[in-house]
């Protein structure tokens, strides 16, 4: 890493995220001079994007290659306030709390007291999303049986392809011409909407072009008065790149990293979207450009990783917009997911990885930040050696890169009815979320907590924490002859919720639709354009929503101590441990201890339990898979947790696993955290027992001590290990490689630890910076030892 | 049934031989090399290992369950009379904390090889396979050799990782079914063998002559402990040794570590070796430099 690369990267890493008003002043102005009762929905979405872009501050750093910022500078986080506005009381809490905290100066604070809030007080789609739902979905939400994405974030959930590399806006905006020149208004009703899309989409292709000419031309003005002779040649080409992307295809390396830069930014300041927007296949978009100026002369290696890392900043420099309340639970981190996917397969089915996947590898292991994340596809057709120098990089302890299995996303793809060009043009987004980038929305509607329903399932639809009758009532299980009577009372009753949590995202959908259309992200993902449709209204190629099973582990492990305890062994009533779990095991610690430990577990390839899993995932997959959302698409499930595992298990009661209430929920498709008796090769025949190829994803996370992979043996049978999950159709793998000591020390002294990234849970975060839960929680995570 | 007495079952065990591979852990030894670090896989019979800082205060199950009064409880402590005990391990069953396990239980082949056969998927994907350590392998002959012939008949890789003191027509029986044999060499000197293990060398070098002569792959492995054999008159002769084989290439040292102390406490057995620091790295380096410039491929760990 250069001198340059350093003094920005530790820029980055030093500044304190803060809460910056630019964003909600001007949208807030925007909305107060606009009052206009003929402008659509599109349109004036478009208009307030333009008028961000044209009033925004535009940032220039010292020694800044790759330029723009979301707001004024490193670090400023917008806020969002047509979606969700945030109260004194809110910036207060983003101001004090101890982890991921926002600094708010006293000016913001008045801004926000005396324009913002007052404009914004009853007009915002969060409050209109939750005066829409039924009173049914408000108990289970403030229960903790499920959360909701969309409640303070604007649907997002989607990766960039290939497009802009050989096309620029001014390509985008000659399609959307034609489109509109082709509108039939005799025989198509919806001519006069599509028309309205596509001129918002032509608006905000304008702003964008304007808002990097508006880079041009400070850039220009910065190289006028620059006196050193390099950095001003730096500004010129800078200057250069600006005047040409977006509005034209990019012509060299540096201008497709600008190029894509400037689209990022489109996407995060039009609106908050959840999350990851990212450029996806990044070594297979960059690579042609790469052998080009390599060739050319005209680009080094080490310029290309000078510029590479450049970019790596701008994401690190853009911390998540600022959550509050059960959503900052479920997700509490800086990081917004950008999950940057290296290897894979080409179009053509052929192995993607390239001599600039390496270098990336080289560029992730150097900067150690993070954001942006990376992620591994592994191909069967891929090298090993690919393999094992993403393991040595998690070798590095920072739980970066991940693994994800090609072969599996692409059949995952297939099952969904999707192209096998597109599916091998897809990967992996957000934590570990499937998609085909650039022409899908998968949406993530929210986390879905099946211990809790079990909770409620054996208090007979009583959430036990509140004495508050939120469910079905499914029989007193006391009175249940059979395990199987059991288990039908729990698939009812997961069935009851489900059914809430769509009907509840089947009007959130369409409020997002209506309300707050996304012109600028429309253009960017096929076939908006040429459906002259919204994203956010099925415009996409492909549109599926997603909720998300948390805590199969444990929720498994509840049944399959129930089932042996009281129903196949008979070693106590059913009454006995519903006494012990609402005396939170207290005075009966003998029992927990043989449920924790003579009692069979998930994670052990044990088919005991491991069966129970299969019957959970069925329970779930029913009455998920398939149903219609209001996009033309259908919703879906997928398997990861985030943070949300620890406020989950917050709200969720003693479990007869022998978990405690308020101990986190196992997290993913992991096993209970120590549940896992017999190393890494049995928690992964466990976890192959999921149909991952039924689901947009699942997690698995493993903790290695480093010994583990001390030597390139320990380096080699890692890659088997992950070679052999991925045959049996595993998803995705992640590891953290540190040790449990290191990780308690870090907790007493995190002054001398500030800089430790671990894996968290299809992220990586610091570990200082996670809640003390979810610090023991990694600490507990089965640590597989060298044997 | 043709049973065995097992202690453990490893899986993901990446240091002993090729792949990844599933270590199963026979009982019984006849050697008491004092730095073991497996004192569970000495004795034949099965073992009551007791883990105190696992052990429930107001707990007495153990206690009550046991009809020969072969442990008692005071200050939440848990003591284990061996003489009364005749390990049927019912103590194990009942603990709910697992502040008492049973180390070694009888199982047949087929639920052995049930276990290994779990692991396919990764033996196949690594070249990996099942490795019969212990304790000592070959102190259960009939039982090794059926699980061996179990293995080749399911095409599983077969490692025998052996002290090599045995009887030379056991070690014939079963060299069919073997493909690697992990040999341990301590000490040249037979005085300080029979010191330090509690038995001559004698047959383990004719053993290790005779499975060279025969062509079996074999890689010798050298525990390295301080005071015991990592002096240069012990390599030398060791080397003079090794370099008399005609086949033998492969070398493995093994640093001593203190690992398993803590073991020694569970099982309530004496630490002979006592406060033997494990050696430098530049020691090891040292040897192995030795040995390689001897013409052999030197690996560390293990």
């Amino acid at each position: 890493m250069n001198e340059r690369i350093k003094k920005l990267r530790q820029e980055s890493v030093s500044i304190k995220p803060y809460i910056s008003s630019e964003r909600a002043i001007l949208v807030t102005r925007f909305y107060k001079n606009t009052a206009s009762q003929v402008l659509s929905a599109p349109l004036k979405r478009a208009l307030a994007f333009k008028h961000l872009l044209e009033n925004k501050e535009i940032y220039i750093g010292q020694g800044e290659l790759i330029v723009g910022e979301r707001g004024p500078s490193p670090k400023a986080t917008p806020t969002y306030p047509e979606i969700t506005c945030h109260s004194l009381q809110d910036l207060d809490i983003l101001n004090s709390r101890e982890k991921t905290s926002f600094k708010v100066n006293g000016e913001t604070r008045r801004i926000f007291e005396e324009e913002i809030i007052p404009f914004w007080e009853g007009q915002t789609v969060r409050e209109k999303i939750f005066n829409s739902m039924t009173q049914e979905w408000i108990d289970a939400y403030e229960a903790g049986v499920f959360t909701e994405f969309m409640e303070q974030r604007a649907p997002g959930h989607t990766v960039l392809d290939d497009k802009i590399y050989s096309k620029g806006f001014s390509d985008f905006k000659e399609d959307i011409e034609k489109n509109l020149a082709s509108l039939d208004y005799f025989i198509d009703p919806e001519a006069f909407r599509k028309s309205e899309q596509l001129k918002a989409m032509a608006v905000a292709a304008d702003a964008l072009i304007a808002y990097a000419e508006r880079h041009a031309k400070e850039a220009r003005q910065l190289a006028k008065r620059e006196k050193d002779t390099l950095r001003k040649k730096e500004l010129q080409k800078i200057a250069d790149a600006c005047s040409h992307v977006p509005k034209n295809a990019p012509r060299d390396f540096w201008e497709a990293l600008q190029y894509y830069w400037f689209v990022h930014l489109g996407v995060i300041i039009e609106l908050n979207t959840w999350d990851s927007f990212n450029p996806g296949r990044l070594d297979q978009h960059l690579y042609p450009f790469y052998k080009k100026g390599i060739e050319e002369g005209t680009l080094s290696k080490e310029k290309a990783r000078e510029l590479l890392q450049a970019f790596w900043v701008k994401f690190n420099n853009q911390p998540a917009p600022p959550k509050v309340g059960v959503t900052a639970e479920e997700s509490a981190t800086y990081t917004d997911f950008c999950l940057i996917n290296l290897g894979g397969v080409k179009p053509d089915g052929s192995d993607a990885v390239n001599e600039l996947t390496f270098l990336i590898l080289d560029v992730v292991e150097e900067m150690r930040i993070v954001q942006p994340s990376s992620a591994v596809q592994v191909s069967k057709k891929n090298p090993d050696r690919f393999v094992k120098r993403a393991i040595q990089i998690v070798k590095t302890g920072f739980g970066q890169p991940s693994f994800f299995n090609t072969e599996a996303i692409i059949q995952e793809m297939l099952r969904q009815g999707k192209s096998l060009e597109d599916a091998r043009q897809g990967g992996a987004s957000g934590c570990i979320e499937a998609g085909i980038f650039g022409k899908e929305n998968y949406n993530l509607t929210g986390y879905f907590n099946l211990p809790k329903v079990l909770e409620i399932t054996l208090n007979n639809g009583l959430d036990p924490r509140t004495g508050k009758k939120i469910g079905l009532e499914t029989g007193d299980p006391r009175r249940f002859s059979s395990f199987e009577e059991l288990f039908q009372a729990f698939r009812n009753q997961v069935r009851y919720f489900l059914d809430i949590k769509v009907r509840g995202n089947n009007v959130i959908e369409r409020i997002f639709a209506e309300y707050l259309p996304t012109p600028f992200l429309s253009l960017l993902i096929n076939d908006c354009i040429a459906k002259g449709k919204d994203y956010h209204d099925g415009g996409a190629r492909y549109n599926n929503s997603y909720i998300q099973g948390v805590g199969l582990g444990t929720v498994t492990d509840c049944l399959a101590s129930l089932r042996f305890n009281v129903f196949d062994r008979r070693l106590i009533s059913m009454e006995q441990v519903i006494e012990a779990l609402k005396k939170n095991f207290e005075g009966y610690e003998a029992l927990r201890q043989k449920f924790l430990n003579k009692t069979p577990k998930y994670g052990n390839d044990d088919d005991y339990a491991d069966s129970l899993l299969k019957d959970v995932f069925e329970a779930f997959y029913a009455g998920v898979n398939g149903r219609p959302n209001t996009k033309g698409g259908c919703y879906r499930i997928n398997l990861l947790p985030t943070t949300v595992h620890i406020y989950f298990g917050k709200m969720t009661g003693a479990t007869p696993d022998g978990r405690k209430a308020s101990e986190p929920l196992s997290e993913g498709i992991s096993p209970v955290q120590g549940a896992d008796r017999f190393g890494p090769t049995a928690v992964i025949k466990s976890a192959a027992k999921v149909d991952h190829l039924r689901t947009g994803g699942t997690l698995l996370n493993q903790k290695f001590t480093p010994q583990l992979l001390a030597d390139e043996e320990g380096i080699d049978k890692l890659c088997h290990l992950i070679r052999a999950y991925f045959k049996m159709d595993g998803h995705h793998l992640q590891f953290n490689v540190v040790t449990a000591d290191t990780l308690r020390e870090a907790q007493r002294h995190p002054e001398k630890y500030r800089d430790m990234i671990v894996r968290v849970a299809g992220y990586s975060d610091y570990f200082v910076d996670l809640s003390v839960d979810l610090q023991n929680e990694i600490i507990r995570r089965t640590e597989h030892q060298a044997f | 049934m043709l049973t065995g007495v097992v202690f453990n079952i490893q899986k993901y065990s990446i240091h002993d031989g090729p792949g990844i591979r599933t270590t199963v852990f026979l009982k019984g030894c006849p050697l008491r090399c004092q730095w073991c670090h497996n004192p569970e896989g000495q004795s034949p019979d099965p073992e009551i290992a007791l883990w105190p800082s696992r052990c429930l205060q107001e707990c007495r199950e153990c206690v009550s369950v046991c009809d020969r009064a072969a442990l008692s409880k005071s200050d939440s402590l848990v003591f284990l009379d061996k003489n009364n005990c005749d390990l049927c391990g019912t103590c194990a069953d009942v603990c709910p904390s697992r502040a008492i396990e049973i180390a070694g239980r009888r199982l047949s082949v087929g639920e052995v090889m049930e276990e290994v056969e779990k692991d396919l998927m990764f033996h196949d994907e690594s070249g990996g396979g099942v490795t019969f350590s212990g304790g000592e392998p070959l102190m259960q002959p009939e039982f090794l050799q059926a699980l061996l012939e179990e293995s080749k008949k399911k095409g599983i890789h077969t490692t025998v990782d052996t002290c090599g003191f045995s009887r030379p027509d056991i070690l014939d029986k079963i060299c069919d079914s073997v493909d690697l044999f992990l040999y341990d060499l301590k000490v040249m000197d037979d005085r300080k063998h029979r010191q330090f293990t509690g038995g001559s060398n004698k047959a383990v070098l004719e053993n290790l002559r005779r499975l060279d002569k025969q062509g079996k792959d074999v890689i010798v492995r050298i525990p390295v402990i301080p005071g015991v054999n990592d002096e240069e008159k012990d390599i030398e002769e060791m080397i003079g040794f090794l370099r008399s084989l005609e086949n033998l290439r492969l070398l493995s040292l093994l640093p001593y570590h203190d690992l398993g102390k803590e073991k020694y406490r569970r099982f309530t057995l004496p630490y002979m070796v006592g406060n033997i620091q494990p050696p430098a790295g530049e020691l090891i380096e040292k040897i192995k430099k030795r040995l390689e410039s001897s013409g052999f491929e030197v690996t560390t760990g293990g």
